[in-house]
This record gives structure tokens, sequence and C-alpha cells, in this order.
């Protein structure tokens, strides 16, 4: 802490922050500067599925050179939800979901003055915008960006002559990508260290907050499992770069017998889902720990069975490292490795369901407080089972074989990961909003935001299982080439126009959100009566987050509705009373 | 179609930026009883549109799903699908039923404690153990299915072709006479023997090369396939088949096709599916479409992705053992 007497600059205090607080919403921006190049190529993209023959504008508008009268090439197409992939999963869904609110909510949470090292989150923060902008300079390479799918198997990304993204596009991606680990691991090491050693007098384990809980772990599991995709991405640097074979053998392309040898695309899987598959466990768990809390809050009632939903969370953690072999049933792996993994991935279903289950429970006979976190909270519960479920599917070996790949996987993930986790971001935002910028967001605007994107949204992913179910592959850049899928056209066009209308309805939480960081209602100390030490800082953001001492800590996060208590809720810095007995 | 997008548009615009111009005076940001009201209601309306929209979506959608399979495997696979769907739809019903009637029900009202109700060990226990039992079952018969259509070893005169993919179209390789198929490597890609068949192999010579792809009806079909290029994957959607193809090494799936292309085509399901496409195409002006098997590739591969296939023709085996007398062998194409 010796900055604590430091005078601020402004570029210490808004550039090279080391305050968390002001690191969570570089986080936040940078990620929803992303998220907005996100969605956006998915409108492209989507404008092509369902009108592949059409030209338009707004194609003709953006993707220059890899356009021809408005009617985007099948390079671009893949390059489009390649990078889609990756920037929601990564830069959004990662850096932008757990970035914003492990920074800002770890140490306020604890009772920390800052991380433990407030100059390796700056660091982490600033590798992760170099990791950004490395990605946005990909899109303008003239081959295109990378376009071998998020998830870069080779030989299609090794080899330029198979793809052209796979050539300068590709470098940058693996050099982003590079950077984003360091960037992530640095980061989770901070949480890591923080949680074990920062929290204030009588923030025991056992008394942390679910999102606490959730942040930890999660860290755990990036630290885990991402070095194992760096080591995949240095491999794979060296096979295109250096003439190794890591990944490559016994190849012709282009009239041509290349000279690698020996390696096996199938161990470039393995390495990449043995990060690839806890990610999403990276990406969904922050959001559940953000929804615990917000649906305990805003029902005011206690979160249901406190220790399973920890025990569930560690359960899901250590089950995500052993189940990224259900990704591969038909990659030609030995069976018997098939029938493993798909015992694995469904017992992960069972802290999967004692979770929703535990939220639904926490709402019952409470008094639902309808914020606007709470609603996307409750949208996230929705998705998360309509989605968990068709993982039934997915997860059984056998199953998997005729639905693998095809729409019924996107429809998949995109509820489960991606709808969920978004939801729990926005929940996070509206929810936190008071703490990280002093004002309130505007609850109409947020009303409107969640119906139109919760209707749009089902709209998009419900009828996209059917589109699976009639066997349409992803990545087909049109499905005209078979007059076999000729009846899904008509999907399609409903999926497009359910996406466009959620991709506008995300220009009202724009507008609600910048506009309410200059002209919110000012925020209260504690608006929305939670129990959570965050709440017990002033609204103003000061270095060191307690003006005086650190508070202590008497009981866990969630008494709120307490019998024998005024109020219905009571911060965690409350002594119990004589003869309280502690939950 | 399109106007109905640009309405859709121009709402959401004319709402945003209405939105926004009264927020200038921003003063609502917590929600009030009148709030929890309302939202509540919402969300009772909002179930009765999910449970609506998935009906519709199955009754709408159901036309243009899969017809039956055409496998002896794809049968069994049927059937643990619908299984495994069954169970999943009640699942999802009485929670998102749950979900939604308590976010209408327990809405907020000023001055109303909730129930403070932290921990049961016997509900948390029930729905622990009753999922676990549950998905045993379901990963005991999945298994069971699974391992059944993995392990072609006990396969009674099998017929062994290979599946060889290179970016964008397939080739194939029937074993010949002597059932074994002859070794090959990219390496030995030279004008005609475009699978780099190794010519030396005595096993090669009788081995067929062909660009369509039979199928004899009740004798269990192994396919080996290779990759020359980038990963591709061969699916045969009809059959409930799919296995990735690798440059490199060699990968297996196996079937029993069980119906013939002309079976197929009288199937209650396969009419209905192509009179729906032949409704579209006649509106388009396209000629009409009679229904085949079909391979694709379902691994993104490049720029034609979307447009690498090859037709299956699936026929009684008497007919199937006619045709592929009268095709050329490698000894006899290299020459």
């Amino acid at each position: 802490m010796s900055d604590h007497h430091h005078k601020e600059t402004y570029i210490t205090k808004y550039v090279f922050s080391t305050d968390h607080k002001m690191i969570s919403k570089q986080y936040l921006v940078t990620g929803i500067f992303m998220g907005i190049i996100g969605v956006f190529m998915s409108m492209l993209f989507r404008l092509q599925i369902a009108w592949p023959d059409r030209s338009f504008t707004i194609i003709e508008a953006f993707l220059g050179n890899h356009q021809d009268g408005g009617v985007m090439s099948p390079d671009i197409y893949l390059a489009l939800v390649t990078i889609h992939g990756t920037i929601m999963v990564f830069f959004v869904l990662t850096a932008g979901l757990s970035g914003t609110f492990s920074n800002l909510l770890i140490p306020l949470q604890i009772g920390a003055r800052d991380m433990a090292s407030g100059f390796l989150n700056m660091i982490s923060y600033w590798l992760f915008f170099l990791s950004s902008v490395i990605m946005v300079i990909s899109l303008f390479v003239e081959a295109g960006p990378a376009s071998a799918g998020w998830t870069i198997y080779p030989p299609l990304s090794a080899l330029p002559q198979a793809i052209p993204g796979s050539g300068l596009g590709m470098t940058l991606w693996l050099v982003s990508m590079a950077i984003f680990i360091a960037s992530s691991l640095i980061g989770a090491l901070n949480y890591i260290v923080t949680v074990l050693n920062l929290r204030t007098v009588g923030m025991k384990m056992t008394r942390l907050p679910l999102t606490i809980w959730a942040f930890f772990v999660t860290a755990i599991i990036g630290v885990v499992s991402f070095p194992v995709l760096l080591s995949a991405a240095l491999l794979l640097i060296f096979d295109r770069s250096f003439g190794t074979s890591f990944f490559l053998s016994d190849i012709f392309i282009q009239g041509e017998v290349l000279h690698y040898q020996g390696g096996s695309p199938v161990l470039f899987e393995h390495l990449f889902w043995f990060l690839g598959h806890p990610e999403v466990y990276i990406v969904i768990l922050p959001a559940m720990g953000i929804v615990s809390e917000i649906i305990a809050c805003n029902s005011r009632k206690p979160i249901f069975g406190y220790r399973a939903m920890i025990g569930s969370i560690i359960a899901i953690a250590f089950l995500s490292t052993i189940v990224w072999g259900h990704h591969m049933f038909v990659s030609g792996m030995n069976p018997f490795l098939g029938s493993v993994f798909t015992f694995t991935t469904l017992l992960i279903a069972i802290p999967s369901a004692v979770k929703a289950f535990n939220w639904i429970t926490t709402m019952w006979k409470g008094n639902i407080q309808m914020n606007t976190a709470m609603l996307f909270s409750i949208g996230f519960v929705s998705t998360f089972i309509s989605g968990g479920l068709t993982g039934l599917v997915l997860g059984d070996s056998a199953l998997d074989i005729n639905v693998h790949d095809t729409y019924f996987v996107v429809a998949h993930f995109h509820l489960v990961m991606g709808v969920s986790a978004i939801y729990g971001m926005f929940a996070g935002v509206y929810h936190w909003f008071p703490k990280m910028y002093g004002r309130m967001m505007n609850k109409t605007l947020g009303y409107w935001h969640f119906w139109i994107t919760v209707v749009a949204a089902y709209g998009v992913f419900f009828p996209m299982h059917f589109v699976g179910l009639a066997g349409l592959p992803r990545r087909y850049y049109a499905n005209t080439a078979f007059p076999l899928f000729d009846d899904v056209a008509d999907v399609n066009i409903v999926i497009t126009m359910f996406a466009i209308l959620g991709g506008a309805a995300q220009i009202i939480f724009l507008a609600n959100f910048f506009i309410s960081i200059y002209k919110g209602k000012k925020a209260t100390q504690n608006p929305w009566k939670a129990n959570t030490l965050e709440w017990t800082t002033p609204v103003e953001h000061i270095h060191g987050n307690w003006p005086g001492e650190i508070p202590a800590v008497h009981r866990w996060a969630y008494d709120y509705s307490k019998p024998g208590h005024e109020e219905d809720y009571v911060l965690q810095t409350t002594p119990l009373k004589d003869g309280e007995e502690e939950s | 179609m399109t106007a109905l997008l640009y309405i859709l548009l121009a709402i959401v615009v004319a709402v945003a930026i209405w939105q926004v111009a009264s927020i200038l005076n921003f003063k609502s940001a917590i929600a009030t009883e009148k709030d929890n009201n309302t939202q509540g209601i919402l969300f009772a309306i909002f179930g009765v549109f999910f449970y609506g929209l998935m009906i519709f979506s199955f009754v709408k959608y159901s036309v243009i799903l899969l017809p039956d399979a055409a496998s002896l495997e794809g049968e069994s696979y049927d059937t643990l699908y619908l299984v495994t769907m069954v169970l999943i739809l009640v699942v999802q019903a009485i929670t998102q039923f749950l979900l939604f009637y308590f976010a209408f029900k327990y809405r907020g009202i000023k001055g109303r404690k909730a129930l403070f109700y932290a921990d049961s060990h016997k509900l948390e226990l029930i729905w622990t153990v009753v999922p676990a039992v549950v998905l045993a079952g379901l990963v005991l018969y999945g298994l069971s299915v699974w391992v059944d259509v993995m392990d072609p070893s006990d396969a009674e005169n099998p017929l062994i072709v290979e599946v060889y993919a290179k970016q964008f179209s397939w080739e194939a390789r029937y074993a010949g006479e002597d059932n074994e198929l002859g070794l090959a490597n990219v390496r030995n890609i030279k004008g005609i023997n475009t699978m780099g068949v190794d010519m030396s192999d005595k096993n090669a010579l009788d081995d067929i090369p062909v660009r369509e792809l039979r199928l004899p009806k009740g004798r269990k079909v192994i396919f080996k396939f290779r990759s020359q290029d980038v990963l591709h994957s061969a699916y045969m959607p009809h059959f409930r088949a799919q296995m990735n193809c690798v440059p490199g090494m060699v990968t297996q799936f196996a079937f029993t096709p069980s119906l013939t292309t002309e079976e197929m085509r009288l199937n209650d399901k396969t009419i209905a599916k192509v009179d729906g496409i032949n409704k579209i195409r006649a509106e388009k002006g396209e000629d009409a479409y009679e229904f085949d098997y079909l391979l694709l590739c379902n691994k993104i591969c490049g720029s034609s992705h979307y447009n690498m296939q090859m037709k299956i023709i699936v026929e009684e085996a008497e007919d199937f053992n006619a045709w592929i007398k009268n095709q050329k062998t490698m000894a006899q194409v290299v020459q």
C-alpha cells in the first residue's frame, strides 16, 4: 500500500492504475467493446445463413475485399464464426466477466484493501488489452483473420494452403491468445493468493459469499488448464513456422506431399479440450456465483444449501478437468476412452442439478424484488436448465454420434454457457453498477433490455435444436448445396430475425450503461439492502476501500429475513446477538 | 419477411430512443412494489410463451427432422434418443414451471418477510440421489449402445470399404475379392492413383476405387476412413453414423444398412419431408427433389466445406454384387 500517500496523476488513476476497482472497470469496458465486435459479427453471418444469395449493403460496407456485391465469401464466413467464437468465449466471457467481477468483488467482499499484488493486477489487464488489440488487428489482415474455427484444429489451422486465414491471420491469433493466457494466469494467481491470504478478521472460508467461492475455484481451474492451451499453441507455432510435426502427418495438398510425418491432429484435440472444456466452467462458474448472490439478495432469503453450493462448485471444478474427451467421441480416439468420458461427463450433471434445484428453492416463499439483476438471474437459471439438459444427449457418446458438430451442439452450448454466462454478466453489471460508478442504472430500460433479450435468445436457440436434428452441420457457409436442407431455410430465417432483434436490444443496454455513468441517479451506500462487505464501503471510491479499519466479520453472507432481526437483512459485520446461532 | 424485420428493428430503435430521452432525468433505479407485481406477472406470461414456443416448435418442426434410421445400429440409436428426450422434456417442463411460477407467486410485497429457510439435508439428499440414479441408468443404457456400435469385431463376412476425404470431395475403395484393403499412403499419390494406394502390396491389386458409394442391405459395412489434407468428418445422418477422417491415421466406423434407397423413399416420414421440400422448391421454381442417402463433411475443412458430399445408394445384396463385379480394380485402373 505504499502508494497510499502518492498524489495520483491522471495516468496512474485512470490508465496504469493498480487499484482493483479501476482495473475492474477497465476489464468491463474492454470486454463490452470486444462484445460489440463479437455480436456484430454474429449478425453478419446470420444474414448469410438466412439469405445466402442475397446482397446486403451492410456486408458490402464492412467486409471490404472479402465480399462481392454485398455477398460474403465462404472464407470470410468461416473467419467470422471463428473470431466470433474466440472473442465471445475468451475476451468477453472470460476476461470481461471473470476479470471484471473477480477484480471488483474479491477485495471488497473478503475485506481487503486491494489485490495481493496491485502491480501484477495492472500487468494482467494490460496484457489482456494488448491481446485484444492484436486480435482486432488480425481482422484487417489482407488474406483474412484466422478461419479454422475457434478450436483451431490443425492441419487446417497450420496450412495456409488449406485456407487463406491460416497465414498471417492465424499467426496473430496465436500470438494474441498466448498473451491472453499470460494475462489470465497472472490474474488467476493474484485472485487465489488474495482469497487465501487477505481475508479480514472473522472471514472464514465458510463465511465467504458464493461469488468469492466461484471466482476462487474458477481461478484454480484457469491455472490448471490454461497452460496446456499455451503449450498446444506453442507446439502449433513450431509446426507452422519451424517445420516440426507435432500435429501433422502424411499430408498431400495442392498437388504436393508435405514433409510432415508422425504427428497427430488428435493430440492437438486432447490438448485443446484439456483447456477447452474447463474453459466453459471458467465462463459459467463466475456467472453462477453472481447469480447465487443476486437471487438470495433479491429473494430476501438465504441461499438454499450454502454448503452444497460450495460442494457442487468444487465437484464441478474437479470433474471439469476429466471430461474433455466428450468433445472427441468421433475424433478417432479409442472407443473405450469414449465410454470413460461419457461416465465422467454425465456425473457432472449431478452437481449442476443440485445447483439448479437450490436456486429454485431459494426463490420459494421469498419476497422477490424484481430488480433488473434479478430478472437476468432468473433468466440465467432458465437458460442454464434448458441448455444443460441437452447436454445429456451430447455427453452420451452413443447419442453424440449423430448430432456431433450439428446445429444441435450450437444451440446447446449457446444456451448453457453463452446466453447463461452473458445473463450472469448483465446481472452482475446491473447489481454492482452502483459499486463501480457510484450511480444507478435505469430500471425501465433494464426491464426492456431483459424482456427483449430473453424472448430473442429463446427465439434464436430453441428452434436451432431442430435445425441440428435435421442433420445440418455447423459452419456451413450455405445450405443451398443440399436439397435435403431446403426445408430448414425458413427456420434459419426465423432464427436470424430473432438474432437481429436480440442484437438490437443490446443497444438499450449500451445506452443505459454509458448514460448512467454520467447521468444515473446517485447511489446510496447499500441500495439493494445486501449483507456483503462491499456495501459497507463509501460510495466514492477511495484507495484502500475502507476509510478506517477494515471491518471484522461475524456471520455468513446470507442472513436475509432472519427471525429476531428488525430488518430483512443483516450485514456480515453485525455481531451475533446474545443467544443467536450462526446459520 | 424483410419488411417485418425492418419493422421490428424500427420498433426497437424507437423504444430505445424514447427511453433514453426519458431517463435524462434519471430517477427510477430500484424495483418498487408495483414493479414487482408487473414483472412477476410478466414472468407468468413468459412461462406461457415459453411452453407455447416449445410445443409450437415440436409440432411445426417435426417434419424437418431426419426420417427413421436406415441402419440396424441406427434403430437402437433412435430408441436411446427417444428415451433420453422424454426424460429431458419431463425435467424441463417441471423445473421451468417451478421457476416461472415462483417468480410470479412470490413477487415482492411491502412488509412481507420471506421465509428463513437455509437448509434441508433431506431435500438436498433427494435431489442428489435421484439424478444420480437416473443418470446411472442412462449411462449404462448409453454405453451398451455405444459398445455395440463401436465394436464390429464379431460381424460375419463384413464388407470393408475405405472412405477417403480430401478438400472438397470424397472417394471410396472397396477391399475387393480378398476383402482386405491394400496399404496406402499419400506419398504414393500419382496420376490416376488419387488415393495413394501402394501398388506393391498384393492386397491392393483387387481393390476397387469408386466415386459413388453403394452398399448392400443387411450386410455389416466396416468403413475405414482416411484424409489426405485436413480433418474432415464423414457424416451419414440417415444411418446415425459419423467418424472423423484424420490425416496420418485410419479411423473406423461400422453399420448395417437396413433400408434400401427405394424403401427409404417410400417411408412415411421421408415422403412427408420430401413433400415439404418440394413445395418450397416449386415456389422457387426449382426442380423436384428425390430422396437419396448422403455422405457429407461435418468438420470445418475450408472454403467449400459446405459442399463436400457424396451420394450413397443402398440396394439389395444381389444388385450390389452385380454392380461391383462390373467395376474396375486398382490393377486395371492404374495400368
